[in-house]
């Protein structure tokens, strides 16, 4: 695949003896919107982890095989400049509760000692909260606490602080499943919006919702990657007998 | 259901009640005990001539407590300055490192330091430090509170920063923050406030402490701002002047002892402004 900025090739991860994502392989292309879809416990979160790193956090985690960032064994970057070109967004909405709107927006930059003019500050803080469709909402009170926010405006300023660095891929796991559907469908066109310029990875438990956003989708069953396909192709005909059984709703 | 019933258990739980009620408020009487009795004997001591002269010999009027009151706060100053940074690093630790085997021995031994006997804690540094260094000093006195300080700011430091979620660290981690940066910017700033209280309550514990300077900074009659070297401080003063034959040391004591429980309250709701106005929602 031409244009891929992402490639695994037999990856795998470990917790301890616990086998969680066996031999992946898939290429993720560059300014796309990637679904990852699957039952619960199939090793979704853990290859997303895997992808910036996060996953050799957890105590006895080991990973094998191929995941290079462009060119790059990702394995071979160091994790600290592989995380800043890789942003997060979590499950939860977990803006710093010790910083104001404005200081989490720019969090990346003052936790890592990155000097910034205020100028500079200020216009990244705009920029990133406008493309985090939060700005109408917060620019009068940018130096309230970002804690005092909804939780789904929560989860754009978390938005907001991960492309505030200028990630190359935006990582987001399951972000809307803790927010209600007014907020979720809001967060939904702002990803629909940001796949013009960031390359977007999704965790998603819920069909329709990579139905409505992701160009892809990988369907993971059981830590293997067992299909992955353009999503109207995959929605339309599966191919594999286990992706229809979860698609037609025979197990969840 | 029968309403004579219903109506026993009314009875009995206004009872229960009644007894909870009655008991947290007998909690509250010894305190207003010895507030009562310092404050009668004590506030007809206290001027400011009290606190700014030094002490006159016996039958002379008009003697304060200048070097007790200043040395009493330089001891204290220099224990915090030993026990806080040490206590929070070492709580710290404890909170990152919750299975390691050097953390269940360093919370085992915070513990069980928190019930060290404090006139053992003073014999212990007089042989560590007064001994070699041939002379009582402030220095030793200090070292000795500062002991005392410790456990109880490993411990709520500890627990403090364990009631922080992880997602915090996560979100941290994840933006390319080195580790160190994680904690300094982001985990200790959000448990602020505990870590503050814990140390301000530390140092209201170990102010009015008797045992660990008797034979530490042993007391001293004279002004001295010299660390080396013998000091004052409020609860050897008190101790001094309580065990003296004359009715004029008596009254000073009395009046010393209010200071320090001046001091002791003042330190507790400092504690408590603390807490409410550095809170952070979590
Ligand atoms: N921190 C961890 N330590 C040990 N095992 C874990 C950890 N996180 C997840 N696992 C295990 O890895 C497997 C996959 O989990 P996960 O990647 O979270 O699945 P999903 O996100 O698809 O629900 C599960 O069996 C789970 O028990
Ligand atoms: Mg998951």
């Amino acid at each position: 695949m031409e244009n891929t900025i992402i490639k695994c090739e037999n990856f795998n991860a470990w917790f301890g003896d616990n086998h969680v994502v066996k031999s992946v392989t898939m290429d993720i292309p560059k300014n796309n919107l990637t679904a990852v879809m699957g039952p619960s416990g199939c090793g979704k979160t853990t290859f997303l982890r895997c992808i910036n790193r996060m996953h050799e956090l957890a105590p006895d985690a080991r990973t094998e095989g191929s995941l290079k960032l462009y060119q790059d064994e990702v394995y071979d970057i160091h994790p600290i400049l592989l995380r800043q070109k890789i942003g997060m967004v979590f499950q939860h909405p977990n803006p710093f509760p010790n910083m104001s709107i404005y200081d989490n927006v720019v969090a990346g930059y003052k936790l890592n000692g990155i000097k910034l003019s205020k100028a500079e500050r200020d216009d990244i803080v705009e920029d990133s909260l406008r493309k985090a469709a939060l700005w109408m909402e917060v620019r009068d009170t940018l130096r309230k606490k970002g804690t005092f926010l909804s939780g789904g405006q929560q989860q754009r300023l978390c938005i907001a602080r991960a492309i505030a660095m200028k990630p190359e891929v935006l990582l987001l796991d399951e972000p809307t499943s803790a927010l209600d559907p007014v907020s979720t469908s809001s967060i939904e066109e702002l990803l629909i919006d940001l796949k013009k310029n960031y390359t977007i990875i999704i965790v998603t438990h819920n069909m329709q919702q990579a139905a409505r956003i992701s160009d892809r989708t990988a369907f993971f069953y059981m830590g293997e990657l067992a299909e992955y396909d353009h999503t109207k192709q995959m929605f339309i005909s599966p191919k594999d007998k286990r992706t229809q059984n979860y698609i037609t709703g025979r197990f969840s | 259901m029968d309403t004579r019933f219903i109506r026993y258990r009314k009875v009995k739980n206004n009872l229960f009640k009644g007894i909870v009620i009655l008991f947290s408020f007998l909690c509250t009487i010894p305190l207003f005990c010895i507030l009562y009795y310092i404050i009668r004997k004590g506030i007809k001591e206290i001027n400011w001539h009290f606190l700014i002269r030094l002490p006159m010999p016996v039958g002379e009027v008009g003697g304060g407590i200048a070097n007790a009151l200043s040395g009493s706060m330089m001891i204290v100053l220099v224990a915090a300055v030993i026990a806080i940074p040490f206590g929070i690093l070492a709580g710290i630790y404890l909170s990152e490192n919750k299975d390691k085997k050097l953390a269940y021995w360093s919370r085992l031994s915070a513990d069980i330091m928190q019930g060290i006997p404090s006139i053992v804690t003073g014999i212990v540094v007089y042989f560590w430090i007064v001994k070699p260094m041939k002379s009582f000093s402030a220095l030793s006195g200090s070292v000795a509170l500062a002991m005392m300080m410790l456990p109880i700011v490993v411990r709520t430091t500890e627990e403090t920063l364990l009631r922080i979620p992880n997602s915090f660290k996560e979100a941290a981690l994840a933006l390319g923050v080195p580790y160190h940066r994680v904690i300094l910017r982001v985990i200790v700033p959000c448990g602020l406030s505990g870590i503050l209280s814990g140390s301000l309550l530390a140092v209201a514990r170990i102010a009015g402490e008797t045992a660990p300077l008797l034979f530490t900074a042993f007391g001293n009659p004279y002004m001295n701002v010299n660390i080396f070297k013998p000091m004052q401080s409020l609860p050897l003063m008190i101790y001094n002047y309580a065990i003296s034959p004359y009715d004029q040391w008596h009254n000073m004591a009395w009046g010393a002892a209010m200071i320090l429980l001046i001091w002791i309250l003042l330190l507790n709701l400092l504690t408590k402004l603390v807490t409410k106005r550095w809170r952070i929602q979590l």
